[in-house]
């Protein structure tokens, strides 16, 4: 008897909290933020600090396209999302790969700056604190980009598969809420490097 | 009919090969075994990180000791430091959390089961890497093998410049994987609490061990956050040749201070808010009372949170910040005392008037409250940036955080096992073993830790090789060692009533306390779904409405 589980009254009344999958993907996002809060705090700290060129000032072009790429992105996520759940396939999709494409062409707008910096300025990680600070920042966010096109193009596989529908659009939203909180970071960056920063 | 089902589950486990039950511990993403896994993992790392405290006691024993080289008691320190740091207190509690949470709040696994696996392998996988160190992290210098800049790896002595070798790297990367895997456990139990709770389980009836956990794992997102970020900085310092803690480049060391210690103090917290957990859950039921003051308890552990979190540079008050800085990082110091005090006062207001059984589960909660109330108020003098000044980087300080951690932290820890190990084994703990582990642990603690204050305030730094006789350091130390000594012996009676209790120990039952909280109402050891059907709870002590159903608390709420 003893090793018997104890009755207790069973589930009746409606009982509602909140979806797992957002909560989680929250407390990711806070995280993070923490991890690029430490990175930001690091990048403005050392403004202005570096003993040698070359500095941002000189070198540094505004990289206006791309961002309005991110940025834009945010809204045709966004829109996707709300598709998929009306059960709008076809167009969801055609956001989806939208979204895809404009992340894409924001790394690749960050492959074309660094290019310019190390082939024509000769600014590598290494070559000074500026260096040191915005490859790191810059790099993190470009690598949270990339994670982010990963996951978005396994999501299109998968719904090119025919494999996503209104029914994982709660799960898709998570992912979209990556995705935002991958373009709020770049408005943090963008602000402190491009605008601060000189 | 039940113990036939048990006695025919033994007999399958009895006649399947070791293969097999190993490749289902290996592979389980089932929250309890993942915690049981979590503890047994600590206590490895714990016995380890006990003989190097041990190799260090035995090296200070006598002044001009030459037990061990000065490189080697470099290592030992650090190890020490960085292996109960992370690889003991932070597993075993994220364990017991793991293995109760979802018992306590009425839930069939955790929110990420395989996710819950994944951060397990992982901190296990930092646990290795830091121990492979001692094979691999040579490197092609020849310059020394296990990590040996200390547990703060202070810039710029971890640089490539004063660090050859690959002994910092794997200590960075050992951090940083361990990290993550604590981030990832840490959004896993809140994601859990929040969303999965039994019905009727609202906030405001959580278990407060639910609760504190709760906290413990927003300040582990916020705080083991910044120390991941800042290792990745160092091994761009380390391996890409960048210059963020170079000072010969502009690169400042003091970045590296605050952004360590950012994490390092409410690390502190981490570990004993889930000891705060453990006495809140042990002290009432023991003083067959319930908790007094649970909306004040939960409201300062919310607030030992956030104060928490701005109290950091305590630890840098002699590196030279401005007054401004000094008085503010004094002042919230202090102010973090009033919430702790708040607790300190509600788990005295819990066992007075109560009917207290001393069993070893409360003796060592007993332990605990009283020495972490002296581990609080030497944290207050040293919280004074004057006394500070004095004593910072003295054996005084490590008396103290020994005293937080020791003295507060291993003992609710002690409690916590005794408490629940009939739950997860479906035996009880010898008693009389562990009044015997209690009391050595107890007197070996204070020889080692009460005295260990004096040579400090005489001005023995921490961290030195050796000394010089006739200081008045010399009696003091060898009593030090005497007590770990002790302290030593009490572990192996503890480990020795482990292992006889899981096979000797009398069976417990389902209840063996008569406690309240939802982890009772299920059998010992707990089925693989946890509970049947999912529990309905309308008090704050579900099991005593159902014990007692002519006087349930839900009629008071």
């Amino acid at each position: 008897m003893s090793t018997m589980a104890t009755p207790l009254p069973e589930t009746t009344a409606a009982w509602k909290l909140p979806y797992r999958g957002e909560v989680g993907m929250a407390c990711l996002i806070i995280a993070e933020s923490a991890i690029f809060t430490i990175f930001v705090v690091a990048y403005l700290y050392y403004v202005g600090k570096s003993l040698s060129g070359p500095t941002p000032r000189g070198v540094l072009e505004t990289p206006i396209f791309y961002t309005v790429c991110l940025l834009s992105s945010s809204l045709t996520i966004h829109f996707a999302g709300k598709l998929l759940e009306r059960g709008r396939r076809a167009a969801f999709l055609a956001l989806w790969l939208l979204t895809v494409i404009l992340g894409v062409l924001f790394l690749c707008g960050t492959g074309q700056e660094w290019h310019r910096l190390i082939y024509q300025h000769g600014l590598t990680i290494s070559t000074n604190l500026f260096g040191t600070t915005y490859y790191s920042l810059v790099g993190l966010h470009a690598f949270h980009v990339t994670v982010g096109v990963i996951m978005l193009s396994i999501v299109l596989l998968l719904g090119l598969a025919g494999r996503v529908g209104p029914e994982q659009s709660r799960r898709v939203n998570v992912l979209s809420l990556y995705w935002h909180f991958v373009d709020a970071v770049w408005v943090v960056v963008f602000t402190v490097v491009y605008v601060l920063g000189r | 009919m039940s113990s036939d089902a048990i006695a025919i589950q033994t007999a399958e486990a009895a006649g399947r090969p070791w293969v097999a039950t190993l490749h289902e511990w290996v592979t389980t993403v089932d929250h309890k075994r993942l915690g049981v896994l979590y503890i047994l993992y600590a206590l490895f790392f714990l016995v380890i990180g006990g003989i190097e405290a041990t190799i260090i006691r035995i090296q200070l024993m006598h002044p001009h000791n030459d037990f061990v080289s000065p490189q080697v008691f470099n290592r030992m320190f650090t190890m020490h430091g960085t292996t109960m740091i992370f690889f003991v207190a932070m597993p075993i509690l994220f364990g017991f959390a793991n293995y109760l949470v979802p018992l306590m709040i009425g839930a069939r696994d955790m929110a990420f089961p395989r996710l819950n696996a994944f951060s397990f392998w992982l901190t296990a996988f930092g646990g290795l890497l830091l121990y492979f160190s001692l094979l691999g992290g040579n490197g092609l210098y020849g310059a020394g093998n296990a990590p040996d800049v200390g547990w703060w790896a202070y810039a710029p002595l971890a640089s490539r410049a004063f660090s050859p070798g690959h002994s910092s790297d794997y200590w960075t990367i050992a951090l940083l994987a361990s990290g993550f895997g604590s981030i990832g456990t840490a959004i896993n139990i809140i994601a859990t609490i929040v969303s999965m709770r039994c019905p009727g389980m609202t906030l405001s009836r959580m278990p407060l061990l639910a609760w504190m956990n709760l906290v413990m794992s927003g300040m582990v997102l916020l705080a083991i956050s910044p120390l991941s970020a800042a290792q990745i900085m160092l091994l761009v310092d380390r391996y890409l040749g960048g210059h963020f803690f170079d000072t010969q480049a502009g690169g400042s060391a003091t970045l590296w201070m605050h952004f360590f210690w950012i994490f390092g103090h409410p690390e502190v917290y981490v570990l004993i808010i889930p000891c705060f957990a453990f006495a809140s859950e042990i002290i009432p039921v023991f003083s067959r009372k319930p908790i007094f003051g649970y909306p004040v308890m939960v409201g300062a552990t919310v607030c030992i949170g956030f104060v928490s979190m701005s109290v950091w540079a305590h630890h840098m008050f002699t590196i030279g910040m401005n007054s401004y800085a000094n008085s503010f990082f004094t002042i919230t110091t202090m102010a973090v005392g009033v919430p702790t005090g708040i607790k300190i006062f509600n788990w005295l207001g819990t066992m007075w008037g109560g009917k207290i059984q001393f069993k070893t589960p409360m003796l060592f909660c007993i332990g605990f409250l009283f020495q972490f109330l002296i581990a609080g108020l030497t944290g207050i003098m040293l919280a004074s940036s004057p006394f500070d000044w004095q004593l910072s980087g003295s054996y005084f300080v490590v008396a103290h955080f020994h005293y937080v951690i020791v003295g507060g932290i291993l003992f609710a820890l002690f409690g916590a096992f005794y408490y629940w190990y009939p739950k997860v084994t479906g035996r009880m703990l010898n008693e009389s073993l562990g009044k015997l582990h209690f009391w050595l642990f107890v007197i070996g603690f204070h020889l080692t830790f009460d005295l260990m204050h004096i040579p400090g305030l005489l001005g023995m730094p921490r961290r030195i090789y050796t000394y010089e006789p006739g200081r008045g350091w010399d009696t003091l130390n060898y009593l030090v060692t005497i007590g770990a000594f002790v302290q030593g012996i009490a572990t192996l009676v503890f480990v020795a009533n482990l292992v006889i209790s899981y096979f000797k120990g009398t069976r417990a039952g389902n209840d063996p306390w008569d406690a309240w909280t939802l982890e009772w109402s299920v059998s010992s050891p707990p089925p693989v779904y946890n509970f049947a059907s999912l529990p309905t709870v309308s008090s704050r002590r579900p099991l005593w409405d159902l014990k007692h159903p002519e006087d349930p608390d839900s009629r008071y709420e």
